[in-house]
């Protein structure tokens, strides 16, 4: 007969059993959050329900993005709405400088696009190889969410340029833009810079200065046609 | 690299073997670097599996310092692989910086900061750097100088970041590639004492390149006599760095292909300067001279002698 208990594993060490009983039981492993996860199955709910949380979810990390505390909410609970709906309005509003197509132009949507994204993935891979702990959709969920204030620089410079150009709206043009490069620079380091090693950490943080510079350049340069 | 691959270290896996158990007792074994399987990237970790990230990363380390030059034991298509090309600190990458911009005569860059530490992070963030620092210095620079004429409209010119990219992109590796294969091609014809990995090539490459970043900054300033005074400069000290560490390689060799050697990696260097210059940089206020009357006049004068 076996002396093993049903509740406590011994190992198999301590079972022996004859080899004409069969053996059957439950393997039940105990997690309390997992059994409340079953219990509410959100695949009954109304659509309207699952996408205002989702919506819920992505305004709070804006939120969070804005005024940058040592919280977890981004890195815990990551997602990619954000990164994209940022990423394609920042590209839509870059649209629209210089619809001549025989000069240089201003960067094109694909350009803006693959500039973010592939930069982004750079970033993430650097940290990583020079040893960060944080994992690669996490980090790319910071670098889209801190895109947030630059957006915010594209639409007041939008809003500027319908004024006339001159070198006065340059000069407003240039402050926000520079405000908010640091502001994008200084979220996503507060947010990032504690998974290097320390004596790391400057190596890990100048590509996303890069990145950010790269891309209020972009901001910056924007010319209506 | 041949050697290092005879000198592997095999140890952990034939330890394991090796040791004294007895078949029925269960055995744990502790997974190697080298023996874990490849780690999917796309993947989100939980918290413990990032610190069994962070407990290999540790042991990679600890095994570089034992068994310097010799490192590279994972297998290629591992991220601990490819982690190990970034195995620098903060103040190595300045160290390695500071070395390529002030030449110590005599002594080699390779030698003396790299030290079988080859990395790939200095040569790849200077390149992208330098790509960016071209393309806006070049734009800031033509709307300086076309700063008065209305006839000029400003664009941002983003084409250029493409093609300074292709083109940094491609001298810092390539050129390398090829000039690796070729001391590799001599080496085997006469034995020389210094022998370069091509990560150390690369690095030295790249590294080299670091003097650009401000020479582009500072070529804003819409002068010819001082961007030609730039150029000379950066060029002096960069070069002189790549000379100084591939002299020894070549020297034992004929005289007449060492010394095509060097001109040709110094050819290269210019080739590279000079042409950034040329196509990012409009020239300087000179060709484009301001509509002023005496021109004018003299086109009347002209006109009239033409007539008379």
């Amino acid at each position: 007969m076996a002396e093993a208990d049903d509740r406590t594993f011994l190992g198999l060490s301590d079972v022996s059993i004859s080899e004409d009983i069969p053996v059957e039981g439950e393997i039940t492993v105990p997690m309390a959050s997992h059994s409340q996860d079953e219990d509410y199955s959100t695949l009954d709910e109304p659509v309207k329900e699952t996408i205002i949380r989702d919506l819920k979810a992505v305004g709070k990390k804006f939120v969070h993005v804005m005024y940058p505390k040592k919280s977890n909410a981004l890195l815990r609970d990551w997602d990619l709405w954000g990164p994209l709906v940022l990423c394609v309005s920042l590209a839509l509003m870059l649209q629209g400088g210089s619809a001549d197509s025989k000069e240089d132009g201003g960067p094109q949507f694909a350009e803006v696009f693959v500039i973010i994204w592939f930069g982004a993935v750079v970033i993430t891979l650097n940290s990583k190889l020079l040893g960060g702990t944080i994992s690669f959709f996490q980090s790319l969920c910071v670098l889209g969410y801190c895109v947030l204030p630059l957006t915010v620089a594209m639409l007041v410079c939008r809003l500027v340029l319908l004024a006339g150009m001159g070198p006065i709206n340059f000069l407003i043009r240039l402050i926000v833009v520079i405000a908010m490069f640091a502001w994008s620079t200084l979220a996503s380091t507060a947010f990032l810079a504690d998974s290097q090693p320390p004596n790391r950490k400057a190596l890990a943080v100048y590509p996303i200065f890069l990145f950010y510079f790269v891309i209020s350049w972009m901001i910056l340069t924007f010319t209506p046609h | 690299m041949a050697a290092a691959d005879d000198l592997k270290f095999e140890e952990f896996g034939d330890a394991a073997n090796l040791l004294p158990a007895p078949p029925d007792a269960t055995a744990v074994t502790i997974e190697e670097p080298s023996q874990k399987p490849p780690a999917p990237r796309g993947l989100p970790r939980g918290p413990g599996r990032e610190e069994d990230e962070e407990l290999l990363s540790h042991s990679d380390s600890d095994k570089t310092e034992l068994l310097a030059g010799q490192k590279r034991s994972s297998p290629f298509w591992t991220f601990e692989y490819y982690q190990t090309f970034f195995d620098v600190d903060t103040y190595q990458v300045f160290d390695r910086i500071k070395g390529s911009v002030l030449p110590v005569p005599g002594r080699n860059f390779v030698r003396l900061y790299i030290r079988s530490n080859p990395d790939l992070y200095g040569p790849f963030w200077i390149c992208a750097t330098l790509v960016f620092a071209i393309a806006i210095s070049g734009n800031l620079s033509n709307f300086l100088i076309h700063l008065g004429d209305k006839t000029f409209h400003y664009v941002p010119e983003f084409r250029k970041v493409s093609i300074a990219a292709t083109a940094i992109y491609a001298y810092a590796w390539l050129v390398p590639l090829g000039l690796w294969g070729f001391l590799l091609w001599r080496n085997s014809r006469v034995m020389s004492i210094v022998s370069y990995s091509f990560l150390e090539i690369v690095c030295v490459y790249g590294y080299s390149l670091f003097i650009y970043i401000p020479t582009a900054v500072l070529w804003i300033i819409p002068q010819k006599a001082v961007r030609w005074v730039l150029v000379t400069v950066a060029l002096g000290l960069s070069g002189s760095v790549l000379v100084m560490t591939f002299w020894p390689a070549v020297r034992d060799d004929s005289r007449r292909i060492a010394i095509a050697t060097i001109v040709t990696i110094v050819l290269l260097h210019t080739l590279l300067s000079v042409g950034c210059l040329a196509y990012f940089f409009d020239a300087p206020e000179l060709d484009y001279p301001p509509v002023v009357t005496p021109t004018t006049t003299q086109k009347q004068t002209a006109a009239s002698v033409k007539a008379g």
